[in-house]
C-alpha cells in the first residue's frame, strides 16, 4: 500500500470514464438537431449546432423559469447562512440547555423526507398567500438547507481554536467586533462550503418546489419535467436545459475549489 | 388558523407535550442531570430518557395498530409502563 | 462553556425551522386523524387512518420496496466507495483531478440526474441502451420491472458513490504513514493492512456515509420520478412517491396525513440510532 501511495489503479481510471459517459452523452444530445438524435445513434455528432440553447434563451418559458429558480435559491441561501452563522457559533462555543437536542432536531429535519411535509405546505403558503410566489419555495427550502448550514459551519468553527475568541476578548474587543471582523474572515472556507450546499439543495428539489408553484413563479426543473410529459419529443432541448442546470453549479464549485474537499472531509453534507 | 383542522383531541396531545416539554426544562433548571447508565446500552440523561420514552411510545402504538383490532387504550397503558420503566431505570 | 444566554443566537433558527417543520408537523397529525372534504366538513375518526395504512398492501409494498433498494445501494455503494478511495493515490499532483471527477456526479441537479439516465438509457437514443442491444440482451426500462430496477440502481450507484469515496478518501487521508509502516514490519498483507490498520480508523467517518446514504435513499424521489415515473406498473414506486401521490395527485388528506406520520416516525427513528452512535464514535465531534 505504501509502495503505490502514488499510482493510481487502471480501474480507477475505469470508474471516472463510467462516471463521464452519461454526461458527455447529455453534452452531444444538446447539440444535436431532434431528428439526429431519434434517427441514428452518433457518438459523435455529425452536424453540431447552438439552436437548442438558442432557443432556451428567446423562449420566455425557459428563462424566465431560470429567473424564478435563481431568485428563490438566492433568497434562500441568503436566508440560510445569515440565520446558521449565529446559531453554528453557540453549538460550537457554548454547552447550553438541550443543546444536544436542539442539534438532533435540526438533523432530523435534514434527513426527513420532503414528502412528509408537502400536505400542508401547500395549505400553509395559502393560507399566509405566498403560494405561487418564489418566496414560499425559498422559505419552505430552509426546512432543510438551514439545518445543512448549521450542521456544516459548525463543524468548520469547531476547527477554529478557541484561544482565538479568547486573544480577542483579552484585547477589549466587542464580541460583536470579533464575530464580524475576525472570526467570520477566518472561517470564510466554511461559508463558501455552506453557500454552495444550500445553492445546491434548493437548486436541485423538485418536489416542494413544484407542489409550491402554479404559473407565476415556476422553477426551472419543474419546465424540464413537464417537457418531458408533454411534449415527449424535444430532447435536444431537454438536453441543453440539463447542460446550463449543470453550470451554476460548477461556476460555484469553481469559486470553492479549494475548500470543497474539506468540506467532504468533514462528512457533512 | 383553520387551515390547521385542529381538533380537540390532536391539542391536548400537543398540550400535554408542550407541558411535558416545559416541566423538563424546569426541572433540569432546578436539578441538573448527570449521565447515567441503566439497562438501555448507552449511557443517558433526563432528557435522553424522555426521547426514548416518547418515540418508544409511538411505536408501540404503531405495531398495536398494525397487529390487533383491541382498543387502543391497551397500548397506551403499555406505554406508559414502558415510559416509566424507562424513565426510572433506564 | 456553559452559557445559557447562547439560546438568543439559536433563536432565529429555531424560528424559522419551527415556522417550515413544526407547524407543517403538527398539521399533518391534525389531519391524520379526521376524514377531510374542507375546512368546515370534517369528521374526527381517531386512529382508523393508521390502522388502514399499516394494512395496506399497497403501502406495505411501497415499504419493502424501499427497504429492498435501500438495502442494495448500502450493499453496492458502500464497498465500491472504500475500494474506489483506496485506489485514489494519496498524494501528487493526480489526487486533485481524480477528487473532481469524483465530485462531478454530486453537483448534477437531480432531476437531470434523471433525465441524463433517461437519454443514456433508452434503447432507442440512449448510448448505453443502444449498446446493451446491440450485444444481443432485451433490454428496455419502461417495460420490464427488473430493467427498471438495474437503471435505477446503476443510476444510484453512478450518482452517489462518490460521496462514500470521498468520506472514505478524507478517512483514510488522515492515517499516520507510521501505522502503515509498522504494519508492514510486522509483514501484514494488504487485506490485514485493511482490516486492521484502515478499517478500524474509517469508522467514525463510514457511520456518517452510511447515514447519509441511507437516509437521502429513504427519502428518493426525484430521480424514479423523471426516469421511471414509478412504474413499469408500481414497480419502482417507493414511500415518497407513494406518498405524493396520495397527497397531491389524489388529495386524500387524512390516509396521507398517516402515512407521513408514520414516515417521519421511521426517519426519526433511524437517525436517533445513527446519531446515538456518531456521537458516542466521536466524542471530538460536539
Amino acid at each position: 500500500m505504501t509502495a503505490d501511495a502514488r499510482k493510481a489503479h487502471w480501474t480507477l481510471y475505469l470508474y471516472c470514464g463510467w462516471l463521464l459517459l452519461p454526461l458527455y452523452w447529455l453534452l452531444t444530445m444538446a447539440v444535436k438537431r431532434n431528428q439526429d438524435i431519434t434517427g441514428t445513434l452518433e457518438v459523435i455528432p455529425a452536424r453540431p449546432t447552438l439552436d437548442n440553447f438558442v432557443e432556451i434563451f428567446t423562449n420566455p418559458v425557459w428563462y424566465e423559469a431560470f429567473a424564478n429558480s435563481l431568485t428563490y435559491v438566492v433568497v434562500n441561501t441568503l436566508v440560510s447562512v445569515a440565520v446558521a452563522l449565529p446559531a453554528a457559533y453557540a453549538f460550537s462555543r457554548y454547552r447550553f440547555l438541550g443543546d444536544r437536542h436542539l442539534f438532533f432536531w435540526l438533523l432530523t429535519n435534514r434527513m426527513a423526507p420532503p414528502a412528509v411535509f408537502l400536505l400542508p405546505f401547500f395549505q400553509l403558503y395559502s393560507a399566509i398567500g405566498l403560494f405561487d410566489t418564489p418566496f414560499a419555495v425559498a422559505l419552505a427550502h430552509c426546512l432543510f438547507t438551514v439545518p445543512l448550514a448549521v450542521w456544516i459551519l459548525e463543524g468548520f468553527m469547531s476547527a477554529v481554536p478557541r484561544e482565538l475568541d479568547e486573544m480577542s476578548r483579552i484585547d477589549g474587543h466587542s464580541r460583536a467586533w470579533f464575530f464580524f471582523r475576525i472570526f467570520i474572515p477566518v472561517i470564510r472556507s466554511g461559508i463558501g462550503v455552506t453557500v454552495f450546499f444550500c445553492f445546491m439543495f434548493s437548486w436541485v428539489e423538485l418536489l416542494i418546489a413544484r407542489t409550491l408553484t402554479a404559473s407565476d413563479a415556476k422553477p426551472i426543473v419543474v419546465v424540464m419535467t413537464r417537457t418531458v410529459s408533454a411534449a415527449g419529443l424535444d430532447w435536444g432541448v431537454l438536453a441543453a436545459a440539463g447542460v446550463l442546470t449543470i453550470l451554476p453549479g460548477i461556476a460555484v464549485v469553481w469559486f470553492v475549489r479549494r475548500h470543497l474537499v474539506k468540506g467532504f472531509a468533514m462528512g457533512r453534507v | 388558523m383553520a387551515w390547521m383542522a385542529w381538533t380537540w383531541p390532536t391539542a391536548a396531545f400537543f398540550a400535554s407535550i408542550v407541558l411535558a416539554l416545559t416541566a423538563m426544562t424546569l426541572a433540569e433548571m432546578r436539578w441538573p442531570t448527570a449521565e447515567r447508565q441503566g439497562w438501555l446500552p448507552l449511557s443517558t440523561t433526563r432528557g435522553d430518557r424522555f426521547f426514548i420514552s416518547l418515540l418508544g411510545s409511538a411505536f408501540i402504538h404503531v405495531l398495536w395498530l398494525a397487529a390487533t383490532d383491541l382498543p387502543v387504550a391497551g397500548a397506551g397503558l403499555l406505554s406508559l409502563g414502558y415510559a416509566a420503566v424507562v424513565m426510572t431505570r433506564g | 462553556m456553559r452559557n445559557d444566554k447562547a439560546w438568543l443566537a439559536v433563536l432565529p433558527v429555531v424560528i424559522v425551522v419551527a415556522f417550515t417543520a413544526i407547524v407543517p408537523l403538527m398539521t399533518v397529525v391534525n389531519y391524520s386523524v379526521q376524514d377531510i372534504f374542507d375546512v368546515d366538513t370534517r369528521i374526527f375518526v381517531g386512529l382508523d387512518w393508521y390502522r388502514e395504512t399499516l394494512r395496506d398492501p399497497r403501502f406495505i409494498d411501497a415499504l419493502l420496496r424501499q427497504v429492498l433498494f435501500s438495502g442494495l445501494v448500502l450493499a453496492i455503494e458502500v464497498p465500491l466507495g472504500i475500494w474506489i478511495a483506496r485506489a485514489v493515490p494519496r498524494e501528487g499532483p493526480a489526487t486533485a483531478a481524480f477528487l473532481i471527477v469524483l465530485a462531478i456526479p454530486l453537483l448534477i441537479p437531480w432531476n437531470v440526474v434523471g433525465t441524463i439516465w433517461q437519454i443514456f438509457a433508452r434503447p432507442d437514443i440512449g448510448l448505453l441502451g443502444a449498446a446493451v442491444t446491440a450485444i444481443g440482451l432485451s433490454y428496455n426500462y419502461t417495460g420490464s420491472a427488473l430493467d427498471a430496477w438495474i437503471t435505477l440502481l446503476l443510476m444510484d450507484v453512478w450518482h452517489w458513490t462518490s460521496l462514500v469515496a470521498l468520506l472514505a478518501f478524507a478517512g483514510l487521508a488522515s492515517i499516520p504513514r507510521a501505522c502503515y509502516q509498522a504494519a508492514e514490519l510486522d509483514g501484514a498483507n494488504a487485506w490485514q493492512v485493511f482490516r486492521y490498520v484502515e478499517l478500524p480508523r474509517l469508522r467514525a467517518v463510514l457511520t456518517i456515509a452510511v447515514m447519509l446514504r441511507l437516509m437521502d435513499s429513504l427519502m428518493i424521489y426525484t430521480e424514479p420520478f423523471v426516469l421511471t415515473g414509478g412504474g413499469p406498473g408500481n414497480s419502482t414506486t417507493f414511500l415518497s412517491q407513494y406518498l405524493t401521490t396520495m397527497a397531491v395527485g389524489q388529495f386524500d388528506l387524512g390516509p396521507a396525513a398517516a402515512f407521513s406520520v408514520l414516515y417521519f416516525l421511521l426517519i426519526l427513528l433511524l437517525c436517533w440510532l445513527f446519531y446515538t452512535s456518531v456521537m458516542k464514535g466521536g466524542a471530538d465531534d460536539r
